[in-house]
């Protein structure tokens, strides 16, 4: 659950505005989704784990909140190997299944890829507190307050439904029907959650109104959402590594653009 | 260091009464009230009288007219009460649900946010407000950390901070143990006194109260108001009359059928060196060894946190043991090979072991209060004569009969309570595990549970109940299990 717990700690990463890291996370997305081809993802990667040591995250940290990476980028890559689009010499085949020369390079640029995307992404994505990042939203970006801490609020009811969900099966075992099939059981746990949650979200809506939110007065904003040098610093340096990770595979002859 | 507040707020209602946009009855009627600038009341009246319908009136918060419809009228500082905003602030009754963020000082600068006070004033006013409270906790601390007394404190800093001339509170501690009872209480006699704001309450509890209000005031169940006038000579006058409609009055507590014997049958169960766990690995307390006999209760007693919940949950056979064992004997397990509640299968507890959840709601399963208590003894696969038998009984013993038909979700809270212990006790188990059963109640739906306990222990039905409720304890248990 790293949208609830978020990591903190005394680095600069922690202060700059959420805006910004999301804005550096889909920069890099987007431009290494451009192209697939192992030599833009490696040097991105490489580029991007030197900055990764002054992230914010311990090593610990670091491999626990990355795991879920770790686990695709091999996972997308093997499926590649077996089914991507055969080229060059075959070197297995059976049914389906094809390991070519390009299948093998496709493969290798696929597991590289998701490395690149997903470790700074997440990265980025944990050490955002969602109270700075709904901040961020409709200071930064002017989206609408009523919709943003709508949001923020409602997400702190997540935590209660988890304690719901458990309650709700403890319950349906103590009622008798816990023997009954699996699926139809979950079914109407889900709608039994479903209806809690109305009740519990319409309960948060009046203790808002009650405080006066949704009025017609304009809205002013205790914490003032900053977006300085900081905050262009980090988008600079993730345009830098994906302009860095561009040229060196046009230069260097890989570059295949995807759309092309 | 006070707060000023704006000018302490007048409240005046002419023949004002309101009508929920699905209901044909109005939930107030013909009300008239006047109150005073910076006058303390407390709102009483049976359940139903329309307590909480006045205050979210009163707090401008009862939604528009597509959400019901009005008339006369009803004022706040000279202004329609349901337009008009930051004049009055309302604490509610559930601390989980009135958390608006994560942390501390941004929850208490939500509402001035939203009153557009500058920033250097919110931020002067949150320390204030949260110094005025008794929360002397940072700035950045967790919401989610707090305890219920914590929590209704922040809302009622929350409510502070917004400087309101008057100040509503909605059954503030029906939902706290003793502790945190004590601790609202006193948060808002000190706020009363240095803001100077009128005060409205609604509580059951009246003796938590009574020291801080100069006035109480009783709605009449049909509409207008019952009586009205300085405490001490309301609750005289009308106490009885008040008591018997569920309100908790020191000089008139509620009345019960006592237990006959305090007899002891067989054991049932045991429980050896148990260690407790709600969520595997972390475990809460331990080495614990509990004997639990046909025909008594014990109660398990001990501060927020302590476990107590787990500590039911697990000998209820609903949580695994996360060390040590529970084993039922023979007398309770029956034919079943396995001595131990968690191996069961779910219909095994169903004879067996009862557990009725704190909150009812977690245990509702089907849209009528027929049909709900009708699932127990169909999964039983009793005939249907019989299970229309012990469902027609029930119905009639908790007074549920007349909402046959209802939708268990729709009911009032202490109907919940009376469903829910109901609905266990439709396949009629032996042990039964209540968690806080009395928690919320009215004096009335209090004496009738106790009463029904009492009953199910003389004919020998054995009984664990978490609770914080020393009256209950007093009344029921031979036995009490301290978890520290």
């Amino acid at each position: 659950m790293s949208i609830l717990t978020p990591t903190a700690g005394p680095q600069a990463i922690y202060r700059i505005n959420p805006v910004a890291k999301l804005a550096t996370a889909f920069l890099l997305g987007f431009a290494l989704i451009l192209t697939i081809d192992w030599l833009s993802a490696a040097t991105a990667l490489v580029l991007e784990s030197v900055l990764l040591v002054w992230a914010g995250l311990s090593a610990r940290q670091f491999l626990l909140r990355t795991i879920p990476v770790w686990i695709a980028a091999p996972t997308a890559g093997f499926t590649t190997l077996l089914y991507g689009q055969p080229s060059g010499q075959t070197h297995v085949e059976f049914g389906l299944i094809h390991v070519t020369d390009g299948s093998i390079s496709l493969a290798i640029a696929t597991a590289l890829r998701v490395l690149a995307i997903g470790l700074p992404a997440i990265v980025l994505f944990v050490t955002i507190d969602p109270t700075d990042l709904a901040d961020g939203l409709a200071q930064v970006w002017h989206l609408p307050s009523r919709f943003v801490l709508g949001a923020l609020a409602g997400l702190r009811l997540v935590g209660l439904f988890l304690d719901d969900w458990r309650s709700l099966e403890l319950a349906r075992r103590a009622r008798g029907v816990g023997d009954r099939g699996r699926i139809r059981r979950l079914l109407s746990q889900a709608f039994a959650l479903l209806v809690l949650s109305i009740r519990r979200g319409s309960k948060l809506a009046t203790a808002m109104e009650a405080r006066g939110f949704g009025g017609d007065t304009p809205r002013t904003w205790a914490r003032e959402s900053v977006f300085g040098w900081r905050e262009i610093a980090l988008i600079a340096i993730g345009g830098a590594i994906a302009a860095v990770a561009i040229t060196v595979a046009v230069v260097f002859g890989t570059w295949n653009f995807i759309v092309g | 260091m006070t707060l000023a507040p704006q000018a302490p707020a007048a409240v005046s209602a002419r023949g004002w009464g309101w009508r929920h946009a699905s209901r044909k009855a109005w939930a107030v009627d013909g009300l008239d009230l006047e109150i005073d600038p910076g006058e303390r009341v407390l709102l009483l009246g049976a359940s139903g009288a329309g307590k909480s319908t006045v205050m979210h009136a009163l707090a401008g918060v009862i939604g528009g007219d597509d959400e019901g419809e009005q008339k006369g009228e009803l004022l706040v500082s000279g202004q329609r009460a349901t337009s008009a905003r930051g004049i009055a602030g309302l604490v509610l009754q559930d601390p989980d649900s009135q958390v608006i963020l994560a942390r501390v000082g941004d929850d208490v600068a939500f509402g001035c946010e939203n009153l557009g006070v500058p920033r250097d004033e919110i931020w002067r006013r949150v320390a204030q407000s949260l110094d005025e409270v008794g929360l002397d906790l940072p700035l950045d601390h967790p919401t989610s950390a707090l305890s219920g007394g914590q929590k209704q404190r922040l809302a009622l800093a929350g409510v502070l901070a917004m400087r309101p001339g008057l100040i509503l509170l909605d059954e503030p501690t029906a939902n706290l143990d003793p502790e945190g009872v004590a601790e609202v209480r006193d948060a808002v006699a000190r706020v009363a006194e240095s803001t100077g704001a009128t005060l409205v309450v609604i509580e059951h509890r009246v003796e938590v109260w009574r020291d801080i209000v100069d006035r109480v005031v009783v709605l009449a169940p049909g509409g207008g108001v019952l009586a009205d006038g300085d405490p001490r000579s309301v609750l005289r006058d009308r106490g009885a009359e008040l008591s018997a409609s569920g309100v908790w009055i020191p000089e008139f507590p509620p009345r019960f059928t006592e237990r006959r014997v305090p007899s002891s049958g067989g054991r049932l169960l045991d429980a050896t060196g148990l260690g407790i766990a709600r969520v595997r690995g972390s475990r809460i307390a331990d080495g614990l060894d509990i004997g639990l006999d046909e025909g008594r209760a014990v109660a398990i007693v001990g501060p927020n946190g302590a476990g107590k919940s787990t500590l039911a949950l697990t000998l209820a056979g609903l949580l695994r043991p996360d060390a040590g064992a529970v084993s039922a004997t023979p007398a309770l397990a029956g034919p079943l090979k396995s001595a131990s509640p968690i191996a069961w299968r779910s219909k095994d507890l169903l004879t067996r072991i009862g557990t009725v959840f704190q909150d009812p709601e977690h245990q509702f399963l089907s849209s009528t209060v027929r049909d709900e208590l009708s699932v127990g003894p169909r999964a039983l696969e009793l005939g249907v004569e019989e299970v229309d038998a012990r469902v027609d009984e029930l119905l009639e013993r908790l007074r549920l009969d007349h909402l046959a038909l209802a939708n268990p979700f729709t009911l009032s809270g202490g109907e919940k309570r009376r469903l829910s212990v109901a609905t266990v006790l439709a396949t009629r188990p032996k042990l039964l595990v209540l968690d806080e059963p009395t928690f919320g109640q009215d004096s009335r739906t209090w004496s009738e549970l106790v009463s029904l306990l009492a009953g199910l222990l003389d004919e020998g039905q054995s009984i664990v109940a978490v609770t914080h409720d020393a009256d209950f304890v007093a009344a029921l248990a031979d036995d009490e299990v301290r978890l520290t």
